[in-house]
């Protein structure tokens, strides 16, 4: 069963809104000054997983194998209820009167503020499995960090994502491993993928004043905070996927969180926004 | 359906039967399911081959037209939803792969067929999904259309392909509703979305009538078919079937069925309606459709660059078997 | 092509409930803990608290069919194990 559970406790939208209900009182979404930085950490958040779930989802129906085909659309189906309640909570701090689907489907490039590293494009199922692993080992981090948070809210999101990206870096990290210890084929594509991908990792661990405003207000970890658990991860699979780390920077291309993309998100958008767009106002 | 056009093996009389299959015949008439390993007619199991490879097929080829849209979905909700239904899809294959492997058919050895083009799936997918309404149009009218041939299935004598199609029936609940879902929203939205609803109803409604084949109360395969319980109703039925549950539901969308000889006909206490284009329907099967290019490419591509990482992880399984043999030994 | 088909895996899965384990379909994978995994992806969703088995479809041993006769017949004459040989008057409702 692919995936009927998903349909019949589906509206993550009202489960959040309930939940939000049932909230006991979260000082952080009525401190003003904390604003700002509170609404773009929770966008980085909502646009991280809202634009790798996009990417995967380009794969269902040319999945190498129906077993594959099924797993990668269970995955982005969990990441897009993640963006909902992340771009639901943001819509809520920031108090203007959008929604998180006005957040996904009607910001620019210059205002998405996702890692650089989800936008790239899914090249081969390499690529897209090892891209999966590298955000996957750190959302495993910051998610299991995020339960102590000191906001409630973020607290309980990060508690049932959490579940979900737990399978995520199971799969993800035996699957580099298979693969890396497979063919010479096998190998050699996970090889490129790892070091095509790498020089793109380290913005996940890159704090600016958004972040420093977060953490101060004991929402959520310094970036930085996450790498040595993330480096333990990553290392030891690469090993046992025999597999060699890259030498070079791993935090060349950065400023993703900030707005400045490559040029591959604005595609994205053009695609993802395309009927909000050009039928404005139009309900669906 | 989506097993359009299956030819079944022979016919024979009870008299004409050898006492083995005069058996087999009177265990079907008394309701009992065949199981894999049982005695079967050669021409039951190579029909039965067919028809579900047919249907696994139309279910693969099936998530192209509505995959087309996942990435461009108006809403967060809508993306979900249509990407868990497409997800169904493949699920839905899968199983009917597997129902067919206990004929004694491999899995790969069918996806060949399909990639050859020597084993068709249903004509409806290579039709085109142009704009958003057509998600609406595929869920109502031809998830609609496959679950009038689907339920009755459920019934079917070949006990894997019955215990299949009750999972799939289970799932596809949601399906036609979703599709229905969209096409109220359409068709009470926009003057722009409206006439997205009607273009897509125009566009799919007499594909959606050739989905359940051309006319077959005279055919002999059919007859056999039907005998064995593996096809629980002829073409006909079905449509007539589909197109009087359907015009009501038109209705009420307040969306105009492109049929001008539609009518309601108190004596047969159905709907007259027209017949779809059978030239079109046979061009369309002979590969001329209007994606039939497009779809088998990109089945053949998923294959071709999938090659590496089934053999990958085939590699691995292998090393990893022999490195727990070889440390057992050790250990001994 | 590729050049080895995925073996076929036969899945049993034993819900929340403590039930026993029941056959729910079947899957290709490479070795048994991805068949494992596909398991979770395909049949369960991934919900908590179900225990899976996976068996190679070929190391299955079946009953053949000619062994019917003797294996199935007698357990027809014990009819009480069926729940409609009870009568349940209507009163006392579904059961």
């Amino acid at each position: 069963m692919p995936s009927l559970p998903d349909m019949t406790t589906p509206d993550v939208m009202a489960l959040a809104r309930d939940a939000a209900a049932s909230q006991p009182h979260d000082p952080h979404l009525q401190d003003v000054d904390l604003k700002p930085a509170f609404f773009d950490w929770l966008c980085r958040m909502g646009d991280n997983t809202a634009i790798l779930g996009h990417r995967i989802s380009e794969w269902c129906g040319h999945g190498p194998v129906l077993e594959e085909d099924i797993a990668l659309a269970n995955t982005a189906l969990d990441l897009i209820g993640h963006t909902q309640m992340w771009l639901g909570l943001a819509a809520e701090v920031e108090d203007a009167g959008r929604t998180a689907d006005d957040l996904a489907f009607l910001r620019d490039a210059m205002k998405y503020r996702n890692v650089q590293l989800v936008e790239l494009p899914n090249r081969d199922m390499a690529h897209t499995l090892m891209r999966e692993f590298l955000f996957d080992a750190w959302h495993v981090e910051m998610l299991t960090a995020l339960l102590q948070s000191g906001s409630p809210r973020v607290a309980e999101i990060a508690a049932k994502a959490l579940k979900e990206v737990g399978y995520h870096v199971e799969r993800s990290s035996d699957l580099v491993v298979r693969l890396g210890d497979g063919t010479d084929e096998s190998h050699a594509r996970m090889q490129d993928a790892l070091d095509r991908l790498w020089p793109y990792a380290g913005e996940l661990f890159l704090g600016d004043g958004v972040d420093a405003a977060v953490a101060k207000a004991g929402i959520a970890p310094a970036p930085g905070d996450l790498r040595a658990a993330w480096e333990r991860t990553v290392d030891a699979v690469l090993d046992e996927a025999t597999l060699r780390k890259p030498e070079g920077r791993f935090d060349v291309h950065r400023g993703g969180k900030q707005g400045r993309h490559t040029e591959h998100l604005g595609f994205i958008l053009a695609e993802m926004q395309f009927l909000q767009r050009a039928y404005p106002g139009a309900s669906w | 359906m989506y097993a359009q056009m299956v030819k079944s093996e022979g016919m024979k009389t009870l008299d004409e039967m050898s006492p083995e299959e005069r058996a087999f015949q009177e265990r079907i008439d008394r309701g009992e399911k065949i199981e894999p390993k049982e005695w079967m007619p050669d021409g039951y199991r190579k029909t039965l081959v067919r028809q579900i490879g047919q249907h696994a097929h139309s279910e693969i080829v099936g998530q192209l037209p509505e995959g087309n849209w996942i990435t461009r979905a108006p809403t967060l909700e809508r993306k979900a939803i249509l990407l868990a239904k497409v997800q169904d899809e493949a699920g839905h294959g899968l199983y009917l792969y597997s129902a067919a492997e206990t004929l004694g058919v491999s899995r790969d050895e069918l996806t060949g067929k399909l990639l050859s083009g020597k084993m068709k799936y249903s004509s409806i997918f290579n039709y085109p999904t142009l704009t958003w309404a057509d998600m609406g149009a595929v869920g109502w009218l031809v998830d609609g259309a496959a679950i009038m041939n689907q339920v009755p299935l459920q019934r079917t004598s070949y006990g894997p392909y019955s215990r299949a199609m009750i999972r799939i029936c289970k799932e596809e609940s949601f399906h036609q509703r979703q599709g229905y879902a969209i096409m109220m929203k359409m068709a009470r939205g926009t003057p722009e979305q409206k006439e997205m609803a009607q273009d897509a109803l125009n566009r799919f409604w007499y594909p959606a009538l050739m989905m359940f084949g051309p006319s077959d109360k005279d055919s002999v395969h059919s007859a056999q078919s039907m005998a064995w319980k593996i096809k629980m109703n002829t073409n006909d039925e079905l449509r007539q079937k589909f197109v009087d549950e359907t015009v009501p539901q038109a209705e009420y969308l307040g969306l105009t069925v492109p049929d001008e000889t539609l009518r309601w006909n108190d004596a047969r206490g159905h709907y007259d309606f027209a017949q779809p284009d059978w030239d079109e329907f046979f061009e369309v099967l002979k590969g001329n459709g209007p994606c039939n290019r497009e779809r088998l490419e990109a089945r053949r591509e998923a294959w071709e660059r999938g090659a590496w990482f089934r053999d990958g992880l085939n590699a691995y399984a292998d090393k990893a078997a022999a490195r727990r043999a070889s440390a057992s030994i050790a250990a001994e | 092509m590729s050049s080895k088909e995925w073996p076929l895996w036969e899945i049993f899965i034993r819900g929340q409930h403590g039930l026993n384990h029941r056959h729910v379909g079947s899957l290709h994978a490479p070795d048994a803990e991805m068949a494992i995994r596909h398991a979770r992806d395909v049949y369960t969703r991934r919900k908590e608290g179900v225990s899976i088995w996976a068996v190679r479809s070929a190391d299955i041993v079946a009953s053949s069919p000619s062994d019917k006769g003797p294996l199935f017949d007698p357990a027809e004459s014990k009819v009480y194990r069926h729940p409609t040989f009870f009568d349940i008057p209507d009163e006392v409702g579904h059961m």
